[in-house]
């Protein structure tokens, strides 16, 4: 199980959690991850608002750097998935931007690099059997909400992810920790993270919205495998708190942050340290069951 | 709603642009509005997707371009994905903000255009994304710079935010992308 893998920017700063919490996990289940050499930013969502065709070969360099490690490109970071998956998606279906993109690259690129989330080789490579044999810390008890948000899912037709109303990839991995996903209906909805800095009322307001749904789904922490999700959901919570007069307390944590501790990888490893809403909920479940754990 | 109709440019010159940079046929648009409905900002703003459209093929000009839709936007894709007919208008919508940047229309609410540019300015120097950089940029731009000081310090601290600025990047790589794409229509400035 080897790839390359492309960490992507907010891996080094505002998602250090997401970034150390993969590589905990990759090397806690022998999946060996191969830093792409001289990576460089997809462009992320400013710089398909600015000129597609810029966005496009941004992301396509490192899928070209991709291609010559001769390896599946794995990115853990939503965002990153998302804007690789489109750039494919556009190489291969207009010659226009095939031109552009080489053009501006210097080289040719057809759109072939397999892009994956970090999740999907989880599931699809990895498995569920393999992944149950590895797990000594169940969290049992632990009741956690799966959520999306946009860019593992839509465009459907570029990521092709899983079913895009209904995706179920994250309560499978969920599943397997031994927590429990709850049933709602808010897991695609968006979080508002693309405005958080310049409208940010818009972004509390989308982001509590779908805290306030998973609270009502009686979660004890939502699950997320973006990290402008976990940004929005998380930091922006306490602006949440301020706006509408309420307490949430919902602990924000990436899957591989409670993968990580099924694993029985410690906190501190996993970038819990980083959360700015306590996970000390996530935490307990996590320390509880040690004792339980008697199935061998 | 009412649709107000001022036509700024040649009718319909509006819709021709849009079309071409997002690579999009408005045309086969029949109004089922299922893009409106799973919009999470319709409720926020004037016209929601569908009546975007609409407006657009009515020979809709440069009032689509100030407020409205295009600055609230979250590029969530919910209208696209959801289309039947698989109208792309989330890229109508990108489309809408380069047109309304290339037409140099005064800075719209929350100042994204100032955001995107403070934020590819980084990654034009260092290669990748330098949060602190871009966010210092924007705001001292907006003049907004009292926003969220209450939480720089304690992300800081955590290290949920980089101090120092990105290394390792194909630097070189990047720049040629940016002078490409200056050289084509002086975009990523
Ligand atoms: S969903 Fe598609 S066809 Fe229906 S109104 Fe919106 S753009 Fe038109
Ligand atoms: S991409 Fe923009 S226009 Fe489309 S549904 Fe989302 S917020 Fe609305």
């Amino acid at each position: 199980m080897k790839y390359a893998y492309y960490p992507g920017c907010s891996a080094h700063s505002t998602a250090r959690d997401m970034h150390e919490s993969c590589l905990a996990v990759s090397k806690a289940l022998g999946i060996e991850l191969n830093e792409i050499k001289g990576w460089t930013c997809c462009g992320a969502s400013s710089a398909h608002q600015t000129d597609r065709e810029l966005a496009a070969s941004l992301a396509c360099a490192n899928l070209l750097k991709a291609r010559q490690m001769g390896m599946d490109m794995v990115v853990n970071c939503a965002a990153c998935y998302n804007r690789s998956k489109v750039a494919n998606y556009e190489i291969v279906n207009s010659v226009q931007m095939r031109q552009s993109v080489a053009d501006s690259l210097g080289e040719p690129y057809d759109g072939s690099v397999p892009v994956r989330h970090f999740v999907e080789i989880l599931l699809k490579d990895l498995g569920v059997a393999a992944l149950r044999k590895k797990i000594v810390n169940p969290l049992t008890g632990l009741k956690a909400a799966a959520y999306y948000g946009c860019y593992l899912v839509r465009p459907p037709e570029a990521t092709g992810f899983d079913d895009p109303e209904n995706p179920t990839i994250l309560e499978r991995l969920i599943d397997v920790t031994g927590a429990e996903d709850v049933e709602w209906s808010g897991k695609v909805d968006c979080c508002g993270g693309m405005q958080n800095l310049t409208r940010t009322e818009i972004t509390v307001r989308r982001s509590a919205a779908v805290i306030e749904m998973a609270q009502a789904a009686g979660a004890q922490c939502v699950v997320v495998a973006c990290p402008m999700c976990q940004i929005s959901l998380d930091v922006r919570q306490a602006d949440m708190e301020k706006l509408l007069g309420k307490k949430y307390n919902m602990p924000v944590i990436y899957l591989t942050q409670l993968l990580g501790l099924a694993l029985g990888i410690s906190p501190e490893k996993l970038g819990f340290d980083k959360l700015m809403v306590s996970p000390a909920a996530v935490l307990k479940a996590a320390r509880k069951p040690v004792r339980q754990n008697v199935k061998g | 709603m009412t649709t107000r109709i001022t036509k700024q440019n040649t009718p319909g010159s509006l819709l021709k642009a849009v079309q071409e940079k997002a690579d999009v046929n408005l045309g086969v648009c029949y109004q089922c509005r299922k893009c409106s409905i799973g919009c999470p900002v319709a409720g926020e703003i004037e016209s929601p997707p569908s009546e975007i459209i609409r407006r657009l093929q009515l020979g809709a000009g440069d009032e689509l371009l100030q407020t409205g839709l295009i600055w609230t936007c979250l590029s969530c894709e919910t209208c696209y994905a959801r289309c039947p007919n698989r109208i792309n208008f989330a890229a109508v919508v990108d489309a809408l903000k380069a047109i309304a940047v290339e037409k140099g229309v005064a800075k719209p609410e929350g100042d994204a255009p100032l955001f995107n540019r403070s934020f590819l300015n980084t990654v034009r120097s260092h290669g990748r994304a330098y949060d602190l950089k871009a966010i210092a940029m924007y705001k001292l731009g907006a003049g907004n710079l009292g926003q969220d000081m209450d939480k720089f310090p304690a992300m800081l601290k955590k290290g949920k935010i980089a101090i120092l600025p990105p290394s390792g990047a194909d630097k070189g790589k990047v720049k040629r992308i940016f002078e490409k794409a200056a050289k084509n229509k002086g975009a990523g400035r």
